[in-house]
């Protein structure tokens, strides 16, 4: 007896993960790509870079201490960024917290375009031509959205396109007044 | 020893791959054969976070060469492979590394292969004791059946 159904109900049960793995992709609740960043709790990376406006004024994350702030990295070259934009851009003006583009990789001039084309969320855009203040916050993919608190730990991090419904259920919760 | 048209196509295949294996760096990142060889250790086990199946030294992602750059340069520096794994690990996790440490968090993925070997010595043995125990009829007649 227990032959026949020892097998089934392992097989059921394989499918019924399976089934639920799908589904939570599906709907985005779920991203097996996803690398769970080691600087949540951590103190956010600190860096000095050149604008994207203005390359000969650079900009210090130093003054954005004491007060929480978004992280964005994004590229003229990234399909998702062009996606998360519009939604960025209402996120932005809502949240009233400083949003920082990190201009990843990117060519400054088609970056300056971009924004004056679609709009321009940010408080300030940075251009990080080699790459190193985004490994230096462990970035693999862009965009990647980062909030840090008032006290400079980094509170969450998301990796892929933003929307209002992803703002408001993992950063709005962190941003005082909700976001 | 005659080969057969498949398996030489198959073998040229093979000496192609090998060949272009490695073919992603240019040239050799040290003149120093040591430090090479301790470069190429290294970026041949991490992982390149973009593909996620690569390691470092496979891929061509832009990530992997900033990070092939980040690993030369620490080498150059002098710094041990604890202190390169250090760096990348506070920036990427584990997951940067294709040798996981066994920590907490890893410890059912390093004990998952010896559980998988137990419970199928366990399913032998049971398997094993149950067909003796059984009468030798009744065993043939299980078989005819």
């Amino acid at each position: 007896m227990w032959r026949y159904f020892t097998p089934a109900i392992a097989f059921l049960l394989l499918g019924a993960l399976f089934a639920v793995a799908l589904v939570r992709i599906e709907n985005g609740t779920m991203d097996p790509r996803a690398i769970k960043s080691p600087l949540l709790g951590k103190a956010a990376p600190t860096f000095v870079l050149p604008t994207v406006t203005e390359p000969s004024r650079p900009f210090d994350s130093a003054v954005l201490k004491g007060h929480p702030y978004v992280i964005n990295v994004w590229g003229t070259w990234c399909p998702a960024c062009r996606e998360e934009h519009s939604a960025l851009l209402v996120i932005a003006r809502r949240a009233g917290i400083p949003f920082i583009g990190i201009d990843w990789k990117d060519d400054r001039q088609q970056a300056q375009q971009y924004l004056g084309q679609l709009g321009n969320p940010y408080t300030e855009t940075v251009a990080d031509d080699e790459g190193r203040v985004a490994i230096d916050w462990g970035v693999y993919g862009a965009p990647e959205t980062f909030l840090v608190g008032a006290d400079g730990q980094v509170l969450v991090k998301f990796a892929g396109a933003l929307t209002e419904a992803i703002w408001a259920e993992k950063f709005a919760p962190f941003v005082q007044g909700g976001g | 020893m005659m080969k057969s048209p498949v398996s030489a196509v198959a073998t040229a295949l093979l000496i192609g791959w090998v060949g272009t294996a490695g073919a992603i760096d240019p040239s050799a990142a040290f003149a120093d054969p040591a430090l090479q060889a301790r470069y190429e250790h290294l970026t041949n086990e991490l992982r390149c976070l973009v593909c996620q199946n690569q390691t470092i030294a496979d891929s061509n992602a832009s990530l992997a060469g900033d990070l092939r750059r980040e690993v030369r340069e620490m080498i150059a520096r002098g710094d041990t492979e604890a202190q390169i794994k250090d760096f990348l690990t506070a920036r990427y996790g584990d997951f940067v590394l294709y040798d996981p440490p066994l920590s907490a968090r890893t410890l059912f993925l390093w004990a998952a292969p010896g559980l998988f070997v137990l419970l199928t010595v366990g399913v032998v043995v049971r398997t094993v004791i149950r067909r003796a125990r059984q009468p030798i009829d009744a065993d043939d007649s299980e078989e005819s059946a």
